[in-house]
């Protein structure tokens, strides 16, 4: 077997017994150490490789909370505030006014004019919070349906011919999702999944939100090899049977780079099935494809105001969110997946859904303790010090999503839960500290799959208007950097074969141009591609 | 275009007795192709013996009755619906225990080829005081009830209904309870508008009683009996007499009167009374 030696600049490992060296070994996708060359030489002949002798290496970079359709949305078109980058490398610059929406909105008409036309990514927040009405989007055609998904993901827009298609456009409509204009008619906008989805469909929205197919599949590794990452979750799926086959058939493609942990969500069926599923899911699960896991969808979202909030609520005096389990089918699925060493993570926003989980998780393990269960709390945003230290003895992990910070933080501190709660969400710092595992994620496609982004979001906690809201909480860069590699391994238990550069692990890299360690600012970090499984995937030549 | 769909929404939390209901009318669909909407078939046990024939997305009911599993998509399990060679005559959709039927409700306002006729929300009688009185859940029960044009007690036969009663008068004031015994098709199916119905709001701790009226009955025994019942303070609703009319019972205090009943009236009638 051949052995690949790589010198670079640097390399971080992570491995804290060792946490710089200069050359790593690879054979057959493993590594064999890190250190000198002159350590790595009794492996035996080595061929050299120099084309990361000027990079910077780290550890493949593990997204712990993402969505694959992301690949998928890419088809359709972006109009969002802020720069992003396709899965082929082309970055669209931000939509920064109403006009430039619709400037772009036409450009994707033109490509395939005729056809329904869905948009997401739309922020009208950073627009001085005003509504968009389907008369904007009437600019783009009056003819053609348009519908543009926002940001968020829990409003879109449509135009008056979309309107019609869903046969919205009549008067007498009573629905609080579906707001109306002076004539009675509606205003264009719709909120909430129930509204929109079925709407959706008339402007080339899938029905399934998170669905994802194989060309999306194979987009969305683009995207991981452009943002350093080796390995991503698809947190929310519902893996029938075509799906699981999709995931299977995609990931084991030769060149395919990056290695799928995918989560069936509860919805759908009942405890006991989904459990039974599961267990045959990890019974077929690869290296590339990990399934075997289990998301618990407990509330909804803060920004949207479905999240389960405890006392005071919400700031603006929106009425609590909403529950998307009984306390009773959780019970059921944590004891069952505790007993059989299922791993559970839960969609947990609110700090009364994160109470929920604590005394069931409490009431449970009491009774009969499962060992390294490593329930992971996912967003756990409102979590205050108290609940931390609850779940740290409880033996969970939470994985905080630190990009709210930056893309929602203003409108936290000024609407959803004032500027208290607002300071301490997300808190990392305070996790750290009560000794939690600590992930930090980008839900992309709600913002985007970049883990170096993310990682200067928890350090920093600068808002887009350019405040630190809670400074207290901030973390370092190395901690930062942790959390984007072995804290996300170890909230997904792959942690003894990823996450970091030492020896017995996946030859996964990010490779890098500049020192992530040293760099003023993560976000500028040049990102040459990966190494996944020893392979190297060159972001330039995707 | 034919005509919309009749929908009615049965909500409850998880255990109400949901399931046992949707059984019971189709046992009892008299003719009435019902469709019976679930977000999954993990969600609902059908009686095996109804069962004719299975597929993935729907399973064929005897009587011609349906059961339909809608995911996230209730619009294309409704268009799928309407697209049988024998469509349903009425749509039945079981809620899952913490979603809020009222919002399903006005979702289904806005589907083409559904009306909404109505809401029922199920309550346990063995759990129902609990349920409104605790910390996570009481929000949601609250709203559940509260969007229930009929609310129906179940497991009366287990405990006392009389403070899962009072705890509904609480909640939900104004809106009807009967025992699930009383839940006929007609009464759970009929169209809101045509059930029986307290005219005006009632102030709040008021028992709102739905009697069912499904046999024969002397309207003058019954409005005695309400009469000598202190606590009931108001009823009104229709009722076969014994010779096969159908007759308008209206009672305030211990004063009745007993006419002819309008054409098309919903028979049961409606008492208004205080709280034990």
């Amino acid at each position: 077997m051949t052995i690949t030696l790589y010198p670079a600049r640097k390399i971080v490992t992570m491995n804290p017994a060792r946490p710089h060296a200069t050359h790593v070994a690879v054979r057959d996708g493993v590594i064999l150490g890190a250190g000198t060359k002159a350590e790595l030489s009794g492996w035996g002949e080595m061929r050299v490789d120099a084309r990361f002798a000027d990079k910077v290496l780290m550890p493949g970079l593990i997204e712990g909370h993402c969505h694959l359709m992301e690949g998928a949305l890419w088809a359709k078109t972006y109009t969002g505030f802020f720069d992003r980058t396709d899965p082929e490398g082309v970055t669209h610059p931000g939509c920064r006014d109403i006009d430039a929406v619709i400037d772009r909105l036409r450009a994707g008409l033109a490509r395939a004019p005729g056809a329904p036309l869905p948009g997401w990514g739309l922020d009208p927040i950073y627009f001085g919070n005003t509504r968009v009405t389907r008369a904007d989007l009437d600019r783009v055609s009056g003819t053609v349906p348009v519908g543009v998904m926002h940001a968020s993901g829990h409003i879109m827009n449509l135009n008056t011919p979309a309107l019609e298609a869903a046969g919205l456009l009549r008067e007498g409509i009573n629905h609080p999702g579906v707001p109306l204009g002076d004539d009675g008619l509606p205003t264009g906008e719709l909120k909430g999944p129930d509204v929109m989805t079925p709407a959706g469909a008339h402007v080339g929205f899938d029905r399934d939100m998170l669905a994802c197919d194989a060309p999306g599949m194979r987009a969305f590794g683009k995207l991981c090899v452009r943002a350093g990452v080796t390995t991503a979750t698809d947190l929310a799926a519902r893996l029938n049977e075509e799906a699981v086959q999709t995931m299977l058939r995609v990931t084991a493609e030769p060149d395919y780079p990056a290695r799928v942990v995918c989560h069936r969500f509860h919805h759908g069926v009942t405890p006991e099935e989904l459990i039974a599923q599961v267990e045959d899911l990890r019974d077929r699960s690869t290296d590339m494809c990990r399934m075997g896991r289990i998301k618990v969808i407990m509330d909804g979202s803060i920004q949207g105001f479905s999240a389960r909030l405890r006392a005071p609520g919400y700031f603006n005096g929106a009425p609590n969110g909403l529950w998307y389990i009984t306390p009773e089918h959780l019970r059921t699925i944590l004891t069952e997946a505790f007993a059989r060493d299922l791993q559970v993570h839960t969609h947990t926003n609110g700090d009364e859904a994160t109470q929920l989980l604590i005394e069931t998780m409490t009431d449970i393990l009491s009774e009969r303790p499962a060992a390294d269960h490593r329930l992971t709390v996912q967003h756990c945003q409102l979590a205050d010090r108290a609940q931390l230290a609850r779940l740290a003895g409880l033996g969970a992990c939470v994985n905080l999503f630190a990009n709210h910070h930056f893309y929602w933080g203003d409108e936290h501190y000024r609407l959803t839960v004032g500027p208290e709660r607002a300071e301490r969400m997300n808190a990392a710092r305070t996790a750290l500290d009560l000794g939690l595992t600590v992930g930090i994620h980008s839900d992309a496609p709600i913002t985007p799959l970049a883990p170096l982004f993310t990682a200067w979001a928890a350090e920093t906690r600068l808002t887009a208007s350019g405040r630190v809201q809670g400074a207290h909480e901030r973390i370092t860069r190395a901690e930062a950097l942790w959390a984007i590699t072995m804290g996300a391994a170890h909230t997904l238990r792959i942690e003894q074969e990823v996450g970091s550069i030492e020896a017995g692990k996946r030859a996964d890299f990010a490779v890098l141009d500049d020192d992530p360690e040293t760099a003023d600012d993560l976000r500028d970090v040049g990102i040459w591609g990966t190494v996944q499984g020893g392979r190297p995937f060159e972001a330039a030549a995707l | 275009m034919t005509a919309p769909l009749p929908l009615t929404i049965l909500g409850g939390y998880l255990g109400a007795g949901k399931t046992r209901l949707v059984n019971r009318l189709l046992r009892d669909a008299g003719g009435r192709r019902i469709a019976v909407l679930v977000n999954d078939f993990g969600d609902l046990a059908v009686d095996a013996d109804l069962i004719e024939a299975e597929g993935d997305d729907l399973i064929a009911l005897a009587g011609g009755c349906v059961c339909c599993s809608y995911g996230d998509d209730l619009t294309t399990a409704i268009a799928t619906l309407r697209a049988l060679p024998a469509p349903p005559d009425v749509l039945l959709l079981e809620a899952s225990g913490v979603a809020m039927p009222g919002a399903i409700g006005a979702a289904a306002g806005l589907m083409p080829g559904v009306t909404l006729a109505g809401i029922a929300v199920l309550a346990d009688a063995t759990r129902l005081p609990a349920l409104l009185a605790d910390r996570y859940l009481a929000d949601t029960i609250e709203r559940q009830v509260q969007a229930a044009d009929l609310l129906l007690v179940t497991k009366s036969d287990l405990t006392d209904p009389a403070p899962t009663e009072a705890a509904l008068a609480r909640a939900a004031p104004g809106v009807p309870v009967a025992p699930v015994d009383a839940a006929t098709p007609a009464l759970v199916l009929a169209r809101h508008a045509a059930r029986p119905r307290p005219e005006t709001r009632h102030a709040a701790r008021h028992l709102t009683r739905l009697l069912p009226a499904d046999a024969p009955t002397d309207p003058d025994a019954l409005a005695r009996d309400l009469a000598a019942d202190p606590r009931v303070t108001r009823a009104k609703g229709c009722l076969i007499d014994l010779s096969g009319h159908p007759r308008l019972l209206q009672l305030v205090g211990t004063d009745y009167e007993i006419t002819a009943a309008p054409p098309g009236a919903a028979l049961g009638v409606v008492t208004i009374s205080v709280p034990i």
